[in-house]
């Protein structure tokens, strides 16, 4: 605990380097601050990784108690029986996130530039949805794709469902109880995990370079392509990760909007833990899950270039 | 190194700064330095980004631990004193204003934290001093620049301060106000009488307003004095290029004539006072012999007859000029030197100087310098990024 | 044809935020039917019946007001604790910096169920009662890293030159912090403190795994998704929207009309 000092205020243009003198009071202030929260979180969120990753390598059961045996082969059985929801999970996940980039870059073009004195209102009506519980919003969708009703009958006479059920998303008439039922509750749920953080990187982007890039003789998809989808990159970046990490442990939107079927790892993972009451195999998947997740975090984060999130 | 100047003229001193140093890990920011600065003068730190001014004037301000030495308010040693324990009071850089306060709260600051409660007098008669009397309610955004920094100089003033520190309070202003502000600062000074030390990097702006002028070069002060007497007898080539343009010219002594150095440079015979050359002055040594833009006259090669006996004069050959209303500037060529400047009052322009035109250059001996050749000849110039290099090395 | 192209971005983002907006939409006119059966997912009639009588459903304003209670607990604790480290983030250096980081980015880089499922395991092995505190620590624990970040973007914006400019000035350390610190950081604290109150109001995984017999009002409503869906669900989720949106726009007008008298 040596190096512990005030970081220096603004270092005046000349202090190069920081100060490495001890100051002897205020040298705990900052353990004091972080004691509390970071306790908080090793206690509630560390240790129970450490408990989970325990209980994974356990067996035994509910009535005579679980021990660890390092019983490694509960991973295997676990790959080997729900891989398919993991590859579903997924999918279902990136199909959402590639629907939100495609969706939220126009809305957050256009809050960000187009949206002039209006600005403030789309941003609300973006942010509003939040404040209805997203269990009452994501009913609603049934109401909407309900079978029947006008928006598949429009998707039907557009021959939309064609398509879709040739994709293999739907069958038939029907949308509800659908893989592509699924997506759009995912969709709808994590658009504005997309939006927001991709208006924050549009709206840094000076307007002027836009002029510049036309100056430059760019016709404007051009200066679309190199210039504001450069810069907004950020935005992409964090944008992606927030749409992806909760779709792909959600199990609300294929509980609700769809069928067996569509049974998502998620929807494993509560059902082992909550009502199988088998909690070595919950545990391994959610480790599974934590695992990929963070391999593919960590992977998409070193290609795309961009580590300073937090 | 040339002139950590000990002014022991003006004893005790509104601050006194003896062996004081700044050192970041291995990077040493202020070199030890003695420095005084007399009760109630307007004095300057000037030099370029980087130089060591800055953490100087933190560490009066108590902002910054020295890390040897002691900081002397008359007779009080604050050294270890925290910032809010100093009579003295900082107008920072960009001003930091309280944001969340108005005009009238911003100023009140200093003396309700030491607990006066009827403000209210003291803060008007200090609005009406920097004349922001009617803008007492608003909030800092909603003021100009201008009136900004006038707010932070309030804000500081009010409190009566042995000293105020002025942190590049000018630097963010357009050229126009900061004329302005400049002599609106030296007013308020002579008003209420408080020893100001004001750090810049601006020459012109140290020299408008300071009765002395500190010349500060990585870490070090490298001259002190007032401002005519850096700029007519600079001592290194640091303060000769930075202050104002200077010609340098290599020269070797040949010997002496009476009063005054004989100098060879290029097959030229130049004369310097003895009494103007800081550098050594033995026979066969060299030196280097400067000379102000603005105290050369021009003459065209072929009026060269008319230029009088005891001016120094060497010939060249223009290769650039640029009409700036007031005055012309010239870039001469000379075998004795390359790229020197020569500025000449707009009285009776003469149109054969033009480029390529065959010229003599001459002046009055008396108004060259005599640098130590051994130095950097480009030391402080400041266009490009060499002042900021320096700092940092 | 020219017109289209040229607003193509305009029509596509405002076709988005209608995709954004329909449910909420259907949520209001649903909450004036008087369905048929147990589900309202079908139009029948108008009625106000369910605005008449919003708690007329067992359970429901009692769960409503139990998230209330735990969003207003959990958002105090998650400020508080969370405030100070980003306090001591963006002000101090300090050992371990790296590690503490990691430490509050990952919570948000886990999908929720992996966080629930683990928590739980922890409980389980505790012995603990599941209900209100576990719920409470869970909630304390995933809103701190929303609130740290937020507050920490507002702190590391600020001019630290302010706190010196205030010490300067005559103000002890802890009347820097009092006077200068906290009224500048209040704004990245607030936001920081509305993030926690909704996402602990609206939490349904985490709580659902942890809750035991406890029911909150997005239990409720999950539960209700399979007895079937009283139309009150629908009155609540509207009024929330109203009020919330009212405050905000609210909140800009008063902000607007404070700008335009200062000007």
């Amino acid at each position: 605990m040596t190096t512990v000092t005030e970081a220096p205020p603004e270092p005046p243009a000349e202090a190069g380097k920081p100060a490495a003198r001890r100051r002897p009071r205020g040298r705990f202030v900052p353990y004091w601050l972080l004691l509390p929260g970071i306790l908080w979180l090793v206690v509630f969120f560390a240790l129970p990784m450490l408990y989970q990753a325990s209980t994974s390598v356990q067996t035994g059961s509910l009535t005579e108690g679980y021990e660890v045996t390092w019983h490694f082969a509960t991973y295997w059985d676990a790959i080997g029986e729900y891989w398919p929801q993991f590859l579903r999970s997924v999918q279902y996940a990136g199909t959402a996130t590639v629907l939100c980039l495609l969706l939220g870059y126009p809305l957050a073009y256009l809050i960000a530039f187009k949206a002039g004195r209006w600005r403030s209102l789309v941003l609300i009506l973006v942010i509003a949805p939040f404040f209805t519980s997203f269990l009452i919003r994501t009913l609603a969708w049934k109401t909407i794709l309900a079978d029947g009703g006008p928006v598949v009958g429009a998707l039907n006479t557009l021959h939309v469902l064609d398509v879709t059920s040739w994709l293999g998303m739907t069958e038939g008439d029907r949308v509800l109880a659908t893989p592509l039922a699924v997506v759009c509750g995912l969709t709808y749920n994590f658009l504005p995990f997309m939006v927001l953080p991709l208006y924050t990187s549009l709206e840094r982007i000076d307007p002027r370079l836009h002029e510049a890039a036309g100056d430059l003789y760019a016709r404007p998809f051009t200066t679309f392509r190199k210039v504001t989808f450069r810069l907004s990159m950020p935005g992409v970046v964090s944008g992606t990760l927030l749409t992806f990490i909760p779709a792909s442990g959600d199990y609300i939107n294929s509980q609700l909007l769809g069928s067996t079927n569509e049974k998502m790892i998620g929807n494993v993972i509560q059902s082992q833990f909550l009502t199988v009451l088998d909690y070595p195999t919950a545990a391994a998947l959610s480790f599974i899950l934590m695992a990929a997740i963070l391999l593919i975090v960590t992977f998409y984060i070193r290609r795309s270039g961009t580590e300073d999130l937090v | 190194m040339t002139d950590q100047s000990i002014n022991d003229t003006v004893p005790g001193g509104a601050v006194r700064l003896s062996g004081i140093s700044k050192t970041y890990g291995s990077y040493q920011a202020v070199q030890p330095l003695e420095l005084t600065v007399p009760q109630g003068s307007f004095f300057a730190l000037l030099g370029a980004s980087g130089c060591g001014k800055t953490t100087t004037l933190r560490m009066i301000a108590g902002l910054e631990e020295p890390t040897t030495g002691t900081v002397h308010l008359g007779d009080q040693d604050v050294t270890g004193l925290p910032p809010y324990k100093r009579p003295v009071n900082t107008v920072f850089q960009s001003y930091a204003l309280f944001p969340h306060l108005d005009i009238q709260e911003n100023v009140a600051f200093g003396l309700r934290r030491r607990g006066i409660k009827s403000v209210k007098k003291q803060v008007g008669e200090m609005l009406e001093l920097v004349q922001l009397t009617e803008h007492a309610q608003k909030k800092p955004h909603q003021l100009s620049g201008g009136q900004q920094q006038r707010v932070a100089v309030a804000r500081a003033l009010i409190n009566h301060p042995k000293v105020l520190l002025l942190d590049e309070p000018l630097g963010a202003l357009d050229l126009k106000l900061r004329r302005q502000m400049q002599l609106e600062l030296k007013r308020i000074q002579t008003e209420v009488g408080i020893t100001f030390v004001h750090v810049t990097h601006d020459q012109e702006e140290a020299m408008t307003m300071a009765d002395q002028v500190a010349v500060m070069n990585a870490g070090a002060v490298e001259q002190l004095g007032a401002p005519t007497e850096l700029y007519e007898n600079p001592g290194t080539t640091f303060v000769a290029n930075f202050l104002g343009t200077s010609n340098l010219i290599e020269a070797e002594i040949t010997g002496s004539s009476g009063d005054d150095l004989v100098l060879k440079a290029g097959d030229g015979k130049l004369a310097l006072p003895t009494t103007r050359c800081r550098a050594a002055t033995a026979t066969g040594g060299k030196l280097l012999l400067g000379i102000r833009p603005e105290k050369i006259t021009l003459t065209h090669a072929d009026d060269a007859g008319t230029v009088p006996d005891g001016r120094n004069r060497i010939t060249g050959r223009i290769t650039a000029t640029s009409f700036i209303g007031v005055s012309t500037q010239y870039v001469i060529d000379s075998p004795v030197a390359d790229g020197l400047e020569v500025y000449a009052q707009n009285i009776e322009r003469d149109t054969r100087l033009a480029p390529g035109a065959e010229v003599v250059l001459h002046w009055n001996p008396a108004h060259g310098f005599g640098l130590d050749a051994a130095q950097d000849i480009d030391a402080g110039l400041t266009d490009g990024s060499d002042g900021a290099d320096e700092g940092a090395a | 044809m020219r017109w289209l192209r040229r607003n193509l971005v305009v029509i596509a983002g405002v076709l988005t935020l209608a995709f954004l907006i329909l449910p909420n939409i259907v949520v209001l006119i649903f909450s004036f039917n008087r369905p048929k059966g147990r589900f309202n997912y079908a139009w029948q009639e108008f009625s106000t019946d369910a605005w008449k009588d919003p708690c007329g459903v067992a359970d429901l304003c009692g769960s409503l007001s139990l998230s209330l209670q735990i969003a207003i607990w959990s958002t105090i604790g998650a400020t508080v604790l969370g405030t100070m480290i980003a306090f001591a983030l963006a002000r101090y250096r300090f050992r371990a910096r790296g590690a503490v980081s990691s430490l509050i980015f990952l919570p948000m880089a886990m999908p929720e169920v992996v966080m629930a499922a683990s928590l739980l395991t922890l409980f389980l092995n505790m012995g603990a009662q599941l209900g209100f505190w576990t719920i409470l620590i869970a909630h304390i624990m995933f809103c701190l890293s929303f609130v740290v970040t937020a507050v920490k973007a507002r702190v590391l914006s600020m001019d630290p030159r302010l706190e010196e400019a205030a010490k300067d000035l005559y103000a002890s350390p802890l009347q820097t912090f009092l006077r200068v610190t906290l009224p500048i950081a209040a704004p990245g604290i607030a936001a920081g403190a509305l993030l926690a109150f909704a996402l602990s109001f609206d939490d349904f995984i985490i709580t659902n795994f942890n809750a035991g017999s406890t029911v909150t009002f997005p239990m409720y409503v999950w539960g209700s998704a399979q007895r079937g869906t009283p139309v009150q669900i629908n009155v609540i989720g509207t009024a929330m929207f109203a009020v919330a949106v009212i405050c905000v726009l609210a909140g800009m007008l008063i902000g607007n009309r404070r700008r335009k008298q200062a000007l």
